[in-house]
């Protein structure tokens, strides 16, 4: 189910140890360890409140944990400057939203272009890039429509365009499907699936058990503990502790 | 750290984005340039208008001379002497004088357009006394006919001054034009217009010596008005008064009417000082209008800066792209202040028959002010903006 790490990087692209998070007295994290590798589609699973947003704010490096390492792509974020999160982010991080967040009056290749604005990208280049990327998510023949011109399925295409045109380390999905009907759901994972299957690793954050069932591997999330993560439980190279971490947890 | 760099973004995205923040939001990208528009456009118009009328002056001493000096009775505390009968022939005498002419005022004239109007009913006309050509001396024009005959025993007849003129209705002299003075019709031979370098005798009416003896005239002249050789003016200024009054040359007054004029034009300026002032009050308001709408343009778009965040922008890259908005939303507003600060003193000074001066430096100080007030009113919203927390985007629904 793994595969071979980032070339350039060494070990997971995303590593998470012994990772908490606390607001006041709330722990929203409390001791979470995840490793992702290269190429893997991982589906992040639990009810609302389970910790699962929080997650995905630290992974995406939008928030620092309270006490614990995170890792992306090689780099310890707990050393980093805010400007150099934003360069990390620019580089290495995509990001799809529930509500998709496009530019109102912007074209659908403006849109997927500002995804490349901050890596100091040509501008002919991003536009170009961002036909191309336009291409991959199957809206080639979409590429000056608005975003009130777009079905919602389209428009989330567009957003994924937009995470995936700078050819990031790791995609990251929060609730991808959450507002969309279930046919361009499933259709929005077929193309997750196929992004994956051309070598991105994609992360989709989701309350859906159904969805989250037919990735490869799944990570349970419950009152901010992993309860149990398919892929530390099938992988040869997960430790003894994480395993009993898991077996805990479900039981 | 592997392949990490520095996010940057170049002036020319950050005015894509600038340009673009605004061409999503027209109408309140009108209503909060409108402030700076007005304020500029009034600064611009006070100080055109202003320019305008002072080329208007500058023409007007260029066609006119400097050269006119005006003599009267001394005005001061304490009883000073009327002229004597003899002003103008004393003033005649002088080398530097070129020309001169004289008016006296008869204390009980008055004038009316037709027998049947009440005596009270003067319309404050005055009636004057003529020695010698006074339009010419004074650079003064006909609209219609010409001057009296000033001869002392000249028949009847009367000129009228612009104002006088119209307050009497009449606008052209034909062969029976008349008005009434002093119980019976008085031939008018002439209408003057109005008259530059002297406006108090826009609302006289010239006669010849000998009607207004008829109808009371003392014989003195008020005033004495010259021509003087213009090398010559500072001088013939303290020979005048002697010239008169070998005696006692206190008791003359002696003016020149262009330094008046100019005058004029100077107390203007304190009043434009004013209203550049008012200006700069709706400038500082439309300021405050800048800062309050990208104030609520940060608060509305937390979500679009979170995204922004989340693609890699930095703090610093969402503050410039904030700011640049701010200042392109105040020049903008400049822009129009100042087509429409041109445009209102352009139709105002050709309805008023004035040249038209703008000065370059108004202009630029005004595009120059909106560039201050546009990036001094988007800092604090911009610093609002970095300070947005990248999480933002994940936060709104």
């Amino acid at each position: 189910m793994t595969r071979a790490p980032v070339p350039g990087g060494s070990g997971p692209v995303l590593s998470l140890r012994d990772v908490t998070k606390t607001y006041g007295d709330v722990g929203a994290l409390r001791g979470v360890t995840l490793d992702v590798a290269a190429g893997e589609l991982v589906a992040v699973v639990g009810p609302s409140g389970s910790g699962k947003s929080t997650m995905l704010n630290i992974i995406g490096t939008l928030d620092r944990p309270t006490d614990g390492s995170v890792s992306i792509a090689g780099n310890d974020v707990a050393t980093m400057s805010d400007d150099a999160l934003s360069g990390l982010r620019a580089a290495h991080i995509g990001f799809v939203f529930q509500h998709f967040h496009l530019q109102a009056g912007a074209t659908a290749a403006e849109n997927v272009a500002d995804g490349l604005l901050y890596t100091g990208t040509g501008r002919r280049e991003r536009h170009r890039r961002a036909v191309d990327a336009l291409g991959k998510v199957g809206l080639g023949h979409r590429v000056d429509h608005r975003p009130n011109q777009l079905s919602g399925g389209e428009k989330q295409r567009v957003a994924i365009a937009r995470a995936i045109v700078g050819d990031p380390t790791i995609l990251l999905a929060d609730e991808p499907t959450g507002a969309l009907d279930s046919a361009s759901g499933a259709a929005i994972l077929a193309l997750l699936r196929e992004l994956n299957a051309a070598g991105t690793t994609v992360l989709v954050i989701t309350h859906d058990l159904e969805l989250a069932a037919s990735l490869p591997r799944q990570v349970r999330m419950r009152d901010g503990l992993v309860e149990d993560d398919s892929g530390a439980r099938g992988s040869v190279a997960a430790s003894a502790a994480d395993l009993a971490a898991a077996i805990g947890g479900v039981s | 750290m592997t392949g990490v760099v520095r996010s940057r973004v170049s002036p020319a995205d950050l005015l894509r984005l600038g340009v673009f923040g605004l061409r999503t939001r027209p109408g309140r990208v009108v209503l909060s340039a409108l402030g700076i528009a007005i304020g500029i456009a009034a600064m611009i118009a006070v100080v055109g208008i202003s320019s305008s009328s002072k080329a208007k002056v500058d023409q007007v001493l260029d066609a006119l001379g400097t050269n006119v000096l005006t003599a009267t009775q001394a005005q001061g505390f304490g009883e000073t002497p009327p002229l004597p009968d003899t002003a103008l022939e004393s003033v005649l005498r002088q080398d530097d004088v070129e020309s001169a002419a004289a008016v006296g005022k008869v204390t009980d004239g008055a004038v009316y357009r037709n027998e049947f109007i009440p005596a009270p009913e003067t319309k404050g006309i005055g009636v004057l006394a003529a020695w010698g050509d006074v339009p010419k001396v004074l650079g003064g024009a006909f609209s219609s006919g010409h001057w009296i005959d000033d001869s002392v025993d000249a028949p009847p007849q009367v000129v009228l001054g612009a104002d006088a003129a119209e307050a009497l209705g009449i606008d052209r002299v034909a062969a029976d034009t008349r008005v009434w003075m002093g119980g019976k019709w008085v031939q008018v031979v002439g209408i003057l217009k109005p008259i530059e370098l002297a406006d108090d005798l826009d609302n006289q009416v010239f006669v010849p010596r000998g009607l207004a003896e008829q109808l009371g005239f003392d014989g003195a002249p008020s005033s004495v008005y010259t021509r003087i050789d213009p090398e010559r003016v500072e001088q013939a200024r303290d020979l005048l008064a002697g010239a008169i009054r070998p005696g006692s040359p206190q008791d003359v007054g002696v003016t020149r009417p262009s330094d008046a004029l100019a005058a004029k034009n100077a107390t203007n300026e304190s009043f434009t000082g004013l209203l550049v002032g008012i200006g700069g009050v709706a400038l500082l308001v439309g300021g405050i209008g800048v800062a309050n709408t990208m104030v609520i343009t940060v608060l509305e778009r937390r979500a679009e800066v979170g995204v922004r965040r989340a693609l890699g922008a930095r703090r610093r890259n969402i503050r410039d792209q904030f700011l640049v908005e701010s200042l392109l939303l105040s020049f903008l507003g400049g822009v129009a202040g100042v087509v429409i600060g041109v445009g209102v003193t352009v139709v105002f000074a050709v309805g008023q028959g004035w040249p038209v001066a703008i000065p370059v430096w108004a202009v630029a100080g005004g595009l120059g002010a909106t560039v201050v007030i546009g990036g001094v009113s988007g800092l604090y919203p911009a610093a609002r903006a970095a300070r947005i927390p990248p999480t933002s985007a994940l936060a709104a629904v």
